[in-house]
């Protein structure tokens, strides 16, 4: 038996609460942060001014205020909690906890797609739609090129690999975009790669990828979870494990074009919220799931509040919020693990 | 239970099994003995569907192999693979009742996965992660989900490493429980004196893809040194046989 380097040890004594009141006080936290980010900015509003504009009583100006602010942070609570599924499903798919929804390339793919509009100065909508097909053709060439590890003993060793060298020429070809982009588009380029969402408008077809993708996940939860404990050897119990692995990439494939094409490539959600959730409520998915979405949009509302008005009325994008949270979290985790080996 | 005709197994341009006829019977245990890299695992992966034979054909109670859906193949044959990796921290007694996977929920899935539990002495670990047990603990895990799966042909690839003294006697017992119920188990194991005490019959496996099948009162240690390259001596101890290394002299 060997013992991996994992840091997903529940905390000596963690408080692992039932499901039921687990999955209802995320939801809470989920809803009073979309309450947060409504009566935050520049002109703060009340929970009284709220109620009155959204029972269509409010001044012009809360209602004003409370349309943009909810698009906003709709907006950004599909799009964290996209992220955060695909982590989990690529997590399990990989049966790796450091991998994360851009471990495939697939935000790689969306980063050409979208910078390549960018420079050919495209109107927004047809940005977001090249970074959809960039992250689309990725996903298809992956599946193309691996399509015979699915059934693979050690497969997936073989399809990771695969992901990350698509993955390192996205990288190549975003650096020689730009550095041939003229000095005009650079700013939005640089604010698309670090991910943001500032002036995004609510859609409804990230919606109609999250609701299907997540039932469908939450469905097969027990088929997963035994993907995630025995790997290949998960067939011998009953799990058409090809199959399996295939719907799992397909699904965090097209979670994560849905949310890189709402926000650019936000890090650190899909990585961060999937391992805060299983310290909270363990790694079986049929809990895991709803956490991890409940949770990972609730993280990316509070950080693009922040990053609106932390600093106002400048504006910071959410990518590099999510990176200054994720990253001390992380450690804070790797240190843990680190005192347990030694 | 379980029919081999003429299955043969390769790996690149080395032949691993020779066309092999094998009949596993309901009630048997065979225990399947050779060196390191001569197929055992891999003729063990073949049965379990884990790889494709290289020829011939496999039946397992009465219909082939390749035909069944995996659900189906679960609820015929569970397999103890050797190694097992954990990357994420499951408790013990969610990762046996995991095992049930193959089979409709009748009421009683707490019952059976407590009374795998039990069997492999594990009552105390149940809420413990996977993570933080010791190599024997772990292993008895994976026992306990082979008995949670229910199977009629159990699938044991070196079922007693790590285990201690006791657990190992544990084992032993439960295989012969296993048997009494009518189910039949195919044992990989070097060790010398748990296999043969639990087996009623061997296959052995020499270097170069040929084998040979004894039931256990005729398996010679002539026969078992030959295959394992060491000289070995046949006693009877305890009620059973078992081998040792070395002459009597």
């Amino acid at each position: 038996m060997s013992h991996s380097l994992t840091l997903d040890r529940p905390l000596r004594g963690a408080l692992r609460l039932p499901t039921l009141p687990l999955l209802t006080l995320l939801a809470l936290l989920s809803g009073g942060s979309l309450l947060l980010a409504c009566g935050s900015g520049s002109i703060a509003l009340g929970a009284g001014e709220l109620w009155l504009a959204a029972s269509g009583h409010g001044s012009t100006l809360a209602d004003t205020l409370l349309s943009l602010r909810l698009e906003r942070a709709l907006t950004a609570w599909v799009t964290g909690a996209s992220l955060a599924l695909a982590g989990v499903l690529m997590q399990s798919l990989l049966r790796n906890p450091l991998a994360d929804p851009y471990v495939m390339g697939v935000s790689g793919g969306a980063s050409v797609g979208a910078l390549l509009a960018l420079w050919l100065g495209l109107a927004l909508w047809q940005v977001d739609s090249a970074a959809v097909a960039g992250a689309l053709t990725l996903s298809a060439l992956l599946f193309l090129l691996a399509r015979r590890d699915f059934a693979r003993s050690s497969g997936t060793v073989l399809l990771l690999l695969t992901g990350v060298l698509l993955s390192a020429a996205c990288g190549a070809l975003i650096s020689l975009l730009l550095t041939i982009a003229p000095d005009a588009q650079l700013r939005g380029m640089v604010f698309w790669l670090v991910g943001d969402i500032a002036g995004t408008p609510l859609r409804p077809w990230p919606w109609l990828v999250l609701l299907p993708a997540a039932l469908l996940a939450w469905w097969q939860a027990p088929a997963i979870n035994l993907l995630a404990l025995h790997g290949d050897h998960a067939l011998t119990l009953g799990v058409p494990v090809a199959t399996l692995r295939r719907l799992l990439l397909v699904l965090a494939a097209v979670l994560t074009a849905s949310a890189v094409s709402q926000g650019g490539s936000i890090g650190f959600v899909g990585l961060m919220v999937p391992h805060a959730c299983r310290l909270l409520c363990g790694p079986d998915l049929r809990r895991l799931i709803p956490a991890a979405v409940l949770s990972g949009a609730a993280l990316l509302v509070l950080a693009d509040t922040l990053a609106r008005t932390v600093v106002a009325p400048m504006q910071l994008p959410v990518g590099v919020l999510t990176a200054l949270l994720g990253v001390p979290v992380l450690f804070w985790q790797l240190q843990r693990t680190r005192r347990r080996l030694a | 239970m379980l029919h081999c005709d003429q299955l043969t197994l390769r790996q690149g341009r080395r032949t691993l099994l020779q066309p092999l006829d094998w009949q596993v019977r309901a009630g048997e245990c065979w225990w399947i003995a050779g060196r390191n890299g001569c197929g055992k695992s891999t003729l063990l992966a073949t049965l379990a569907a884990l790889r494709c034979a290289d020829g011939g054909h496999i039946r397992l109670c009465g219909q082939p192999l390749s035909q069944l859906t995996p659900r189906q193949r679960a609820q015929r044959l569970a397999l103890l693979p050797q190694a097992s990796h954990d990357a994420f921290d499951y408790a013990v007694q969610d990762a046996v009742a995991a095992a049930r996977f193959a089979w409709p929920d009748a009421g009683d899935k707490t019952q059976r996965v407590a009374a795998a539990l039990d069997a492999f002495d594990l009552g105390r670990l149940a809420t413990r992660p996977l993570q933080a047990l010791s190599g024997g603990e772990r292993q008895r895990v994976a026992l306990a989900s082979v008995m949670a799966q229910d199977a009629p042909l159990i699938l044991l690839d070196e079922p007693s490493n790590s285990l201690d003294l006791a657990h190992q006697a544990a084992l032993q017992q439960q295989i012969g429980r296993w048997r009494a119920e009518g189910k039949a188990v195919l044992l990989v194991s070097h060790d010398l004196q748990l296999a043969p005490a639990c087996a009623s019959h061997a296959l052995l496996l020499d270097e170069h893809g040929a084998h040979r099948q004894y039931p256990l009162a005729e398996l010679g240690a002539e026969h078992l040194a030959a295959v394992l390259g060491y000289p070995l001596t046949r006693l009877h101890h305890a009620g059973h046989p078992c081998f040792l290394p070395g002459h009597p002299s």
